[in-house]
């Protein structure tokens, strides 16, 4: 343990607070007063046995007197008067706050600088989540699109309603035509306005479950099922659980991966499935080679088998992620890009070629996973036209320590690897933290 | 001779109005519907003024404003852009728009501001 250069104020306050004089204190930790003085005015390093000599003469803990636990709270610190200097701009640079005396606060207020800390930390997860509800308003295409959609026919309605009303000497002709024009502009100013309608309503709904996109809506669906859904009840589909999700889009997005949940189930059935693996375990490639399916519908249907615990993350060739069912252990982004380093990326860029590999999360307690990637493409409007890729990534519990696994973590933000070659933005973590 | 403005704009019905208003107020008024045809429609037959949208199917109106400001033969053509939000606004002051006009505007604002732009006295 590093011994930091106010050891001696901070003893010197506690010796003063336990009412004691210098002399006695040195006689009780067998040291001559005048080398206590020296120490406690910071003039002499104290040696780790003196230290634990006056703590325990003192009835207190060495690490208190030392300081050693309150590094967390002077990072915390330090960190707290850079983003000021960020907010205020001032020109002492670090926003008027003494850096220099951080240690003297922390010793004399340690509950203090946690409150520092602990709000500083607080602005910036408002700061980021007004950020992410700014995005989402100014970038909604939905939103724009409507907002665009009763404009266009409201500036319509105006001109033309002016029009009727002021001009004296109007056509028959052209007024039939007006009248005509002012019709059909008000269906779509009553349309329009309806759907925006629709939309803030839902919006306002969202908000108390905090801000979902279509995506996260189905996610939380399935994550409140447990992401089983038995083979009966595809084959009968689940018309009310859509109705019930709140938003058109992600009503849409449920409906499609039921079709396809329903496709995958015909082709690989419960049982069939269950038999192949309690004889061969979770193994995607093994499994699609033994049935002659495609890879990506025995990894969609092994996610979502209740007795295993299995993740799954598809892509499109953009590297969106499409699906995100978690594995426990293994954090997922819920908003932005993942990790470059995902094995998923590297089957994304070689196609029709199986990738296996061991993976192990960044971070204090991080576990093991292996891991197994497919990418497949498609060309939905015949050979000449687009081609469409989708990779899939089964997460399957590693077990012990593999040898040679590939370091990976969620989302750079918030991976504590701060030394990792393949980051995209600085880390809000410390490494270990 | 009147003088001639050209109108771009995607919505048929704003486009009938305005150029009812525009013709009584004494403009020959031609119209295009596509932002790719508007730089054809330019050369063919020069305006003397463009009211130019800005959500365009084909070419934005910010990059009609674009192209126009780099050619030197439409380096000064007044152009008025209908826009519908601030921020658009900001954008195309920046890109050399002369006025603008916010939807929903009025007929009377409309005559007004292209009168203002073509008669600056």
């Amino acid at each position: 343990m590093s011994l930091s250069a106010l050891t001696g104020t901070r003893l010197r306050e506690h010796r003063l607070a336990a009412g004691r004089r210098q002399a006695d204190l040195a006689a009780a930790a067998g040291i001559s007063a005048s080398y206590l003085n020296l120490i406690e005015h910071n003039r002499r390093k104290v040696t780790p046995e003196v230290l634990d000599r006056l703590a325990g003469a003192l009835g207190l803990d060495r690490v208190a007197l030392a300081g050693g636990a309150d590094a967390a709270l002077i990072d915390g610190l330090r960190a707290a008067a850079g983003a000021a200097a960020g907010v205020a701009g001032g020109a002492s640079g670090d926003g008027g706050a003494e850096l220099d005396r951080i240690e003297d606060f922390v010793s004399r207020f340690a509950g203090w600088a946690g409150l520092v800390v602990a709000l500083d930390r607080r602005s910036q997860g408002l700061q980021r989540a007004v950020e992410a509800l700014n995005d989402r308003m100014s970038h909604d295409p939905h939103l724009s699109q409507s907002l665009h959609e009763v404009l266009s026919s409201l500036s319509s309605v105006r001109a033309t309603a002016a029009i009727l009303a002021e001009t004296a000497d109007l056509d028959p002709d052209w007024a039939a035509r007006f009248h005509r024009n002012l019709h059909q502009d008000s269906e779509r100013l009553a349309a329009g306005a309806e759907a925006l309608v629709a939309y803030l309503d839902a919006g306002s709904a969202l908000a108390e479950q905090g801000i979902a996109a279509p995506q996260e809506e189905v996610e939380d669906w399935l994550a409140r099922r447990g992401w089983a859904i038995s083979d009966a009840e595809l084959a009968a589909g689940l018309p009310d659980e859509v109705a019930a999700l709140a938003s058109l889009a992600a009503r849409s997005l449920a409906q499609d991966y039921l079709v396809r949940a329903a496709r995958d189930a015909l082709a690989l059935p419960e049982v069939a499935l269950s038999e192949a693996v309690a004889q061969g375990g979770a193994d995607a490639l093994a499994l699609a080679a033994r049935f002659g399916l495609d890879p990506l519908v025995v990894m969609r249907r092994l996610a979502v088998q209740p007795a295993l615990d299995v993740g799954l993350v598809i892509c499109d060739a953009s590297g969106t992620l499409t699906l995100r069912k978690p594995a426990a252990g293994f954090a997922l982004p819920r908003f932005g890009a993942a990790c470059p380093l995902w094995p998923l990326y590297a089957a994304l860029g070689r196609p029709l070629q199986p990738v296996e590999a061991g993976v192990a999360v960044a971070g204090r307690g991080g576990r093991n996973f292996r891991v197994q990637a497919w990418c497949g493409v498609s060309h939905p409007e015949g050979p000449r036209g687009p081609e469409l890729r989708t990779a899939a990534m089964l997460i399957l519990p590693g077990g012990p320590q593999t040898f040679g696994a590939i370091p990976v973590g969620s989302s750079c933000r918030v991976c504590p690897r701060s030394a990792c070659p393949a980051r995209r933005e600085p880390t809000i973590l410390s490494e270990g933290a | 001779m009147s003088k001639h403005v050209l109108l771009v704009e995607d919505e048929p019905n704003i486009a009938e109005a305005m150029r009812f208003i525009l013709s009584r107020d004494g403009w020959r008024v031609s119209h295009v519907a596509e932002g790719d045809r508007a730089l054809d429609q330019m050369r063919r037959d020069p305006p003397d003024l463009v009211i130019l949208d800005h959500m365009l199917p084909g070419l934005s109106g910010l990059e009609i404003l674009a192209a126009l400001r780099a050619d030197p033969a439409t380096r000064d053509l007044p152009v008025m852009m209908l826009t519908a939000r601030g921020r658009d606004r900001e954008l195309a002051e920046r890109a050399g728009a002369n006025r603008f006009i916010s939807k929903p505007f009025s007929n009377a604002e409309i005559l007004a501001e292209v009168r203002a732009l073509m008669d600056p006295a």
